[in-house]
């Protein structure tokens, strides 16, 4: 039997409680919901959910967990955004300031334009399942440029939308509004 | 629109939960807006106590206006259209806003029918007072759903009405047995697929946040408690002392609900929320809540 792990879901705002459920399907972890410093500490791994970048960033700097949660990441932390989760990771945001900046990547906000413009698709993730998976985007981003130790895990129609760099992922769409749970078992097994 | 496009219309939604949305009249509003922390902005000409207070036929706004708002900022941008109005609603989509209103708070164009919501791409947020009426307005393919309350009073009490209203009726339908769904649904005039839903759910299919009298962020963290999934607030902000104050401390609020010490901390020193009204004050027949059905 593995040892359980806790993975947190950052719960300022956006789709907490799906990340949550979905965990809940997953053998050997918890789910918990992360707003203050005292749980941050007991997370085994963190997930930035889906929602808004520019309100969860701000929340992150008020509520004093920019710089925690910051450090921890640097010291090894697994931790996974999700669209908004992924522009709070980069250490570029083209055309405002970076939030965490950990990641070695560019990220465009709304990239692909407004709630008309929001998509569905499948595909395979080569490191993540191979068989297709259902990518749901919500004025998503995509990422312009990866560097450095940062790796594309996926390309779509010449836009990178899933990252992985070490101990972070990224990815623009959003697992916690399928079925599926292929991500969610990688980035346990990125816990250890 | 097919059922996908309905999917991710729910879900933008989704990504809005825990977010308050604000009512903002030209782009430097929108700004001070996105910088405290909204989700996302309603574009209109006037906030709806302007509406009450000068009176006259309240209309979709000028497309200059929600152009220039869109400009302005990165977070999503919604926009009113009145009660069945079609072309309003066209108009609106083809500006490519992210979210309409078919809003109670204009005037509406159609006294007896709502949208067909099916007919867009672009996803609606109708107001409701009680189950039936959400259930009504999903049907016809609303994919996010806010109580009425009464808009532009700063008084909380219509708004706890419907949220109370509304999770009563939900709570309800989980105890019912089967067989007296079919009538909970003809006597609500509710579809009865959704009303099979909300039983086994507990739950609307789609987000339901709170407006309408929303202007402290005590409100607002009421609004939360009450089972609320997010909050728009119209007049509450731009026509409070400290827009940028008020608004930050909304946000904080909204997020931090169930924490007393941060909604005294964020309460302090905000200067004079907005002048509200009390219902008995207001005529039945200028009553928003009461437009739609």
């Amino acid at each position: 039997m593995e040892d359980n792990k806790i993975i947190g879901v950052l719960s300022f705002q956006g789709s907490v409680e799906e990340h949550l459920a979905a965990l809940e399907e997953l053998p050997g972890v918890t789910g918990v919901p992360v707003k203050t410093r005292e749980v941050l500490k007991q997370v085994d791994g963190l997930i930035l959910p889906g929602g808004e970048s520019t309100t969860i960033g701000k929340l992150l700097g008020i509520f004093g967990l920019l710089e925690p949660l910051r450090q921890r990441i640097l010291q090894g932390m697994p931790v996974w955004g999700t669209c908004a989760g992924m522009i709070l990771l980069a250490k570029d945001v083209v055309g405002e300031a970076p939030h965490l900046g950990v990641m070695d990547i560019s990220v465009r906000r709304n990239a692909y334009g407004t709630q008309l413009d929001s998509f569905q698709a499948t595909a395979p993730v080569s490191e993540i399942s191979d068989a297709p998976i259902p990518l749901v985007f919500i004025r998503a981003p995509w990422v312009e440029r990866a560097w450095g130790s940062a790796k594309p895990l996926l390309t779509l129609d010449g836009h990178i939308v899933a990252v992985r760099q070490d101990n972070m992922l990224a990815t623009s769409f959003h697992p916690e509004l399928t079925g599926d749970r292929s991500v969610y078992r990688y980035f346990r097994n990125m816990i250890g | 629109m097919d059922l996908q496009v309905y999917e991710r219309n729910k879900n933008l939604a989704q990504m809005l939960k825990g977010g308050v949305i604000m009512d903002v009249t030209n782009a430097k509003e929108a700004k001070i807006a996105q910088e405290a922390g909204a989700v996302a902005v309603m574009a209109l000409e006037r906030v709806p106590s302007d509406i009450r207070k000068q009176g006259g036929v309240a209309r979709m706004s000028d497309p200059k206006m929600i152009k220039e708002i869109q400009a302005a900022v990165t977070i999503p941008v919604m926009a009113k259209a009145r009660i069945g109005h079609t072309a309003e609603a066209q108009i609106l989509e083809a500006l490519g806003v992210d979210y309409i209103d078919e809003s109670e708070v204009l005037t509406p164009a159609d006294d007896c029918y709502h949208l067909n919501k099916f007919d867009f791409k672009v996803p609606f947020v109708c107001g409701a007072r009680n189950l039936g009426e959400a259930l009504r307005r999903i049907g016809e393919g609303a994919s996010m759903i806010r109580t009425k309350g009464e808009a532009g009073t700063g008084n909380v009490v219509e708004a706890v009405r419907h949220m109370r209203t509304m999770m009563a009726a939900i709570r309800k339908l989980q105890n019912m047995p089967h067989e007296e769904l079919m009538t909970f649904a003809k006597e609500n005039g509710a579809p009865y697929d959704l009303v099979v839903y909300v039983a086994q759910h507990g739950k609307l299919p789609v987000v339901n946040f709170a407006a309408g009298g929303v202007a402290t962020p005590a409100d607002a963290a009421l609004m939360m408690q009450l089972g609320s999934e997010g909050v728009f607030v119209g007049s509450g902000i731009f026509k409070s002392q400290n827009p940028e104050k008020m608004a930050r401390a909304i946000v904080k609020a909204t997020a931090f609900y169930n924490d007393p010490k941060v909604l005294a901390e964020v309460s302090e020193g905000l200067g004079e929320a907005m002048r509200g009204i009390e219902l008995s004050q207001i005529p039945e027949q200028e009553r928003y809540a009461d437009r739609g059905w």
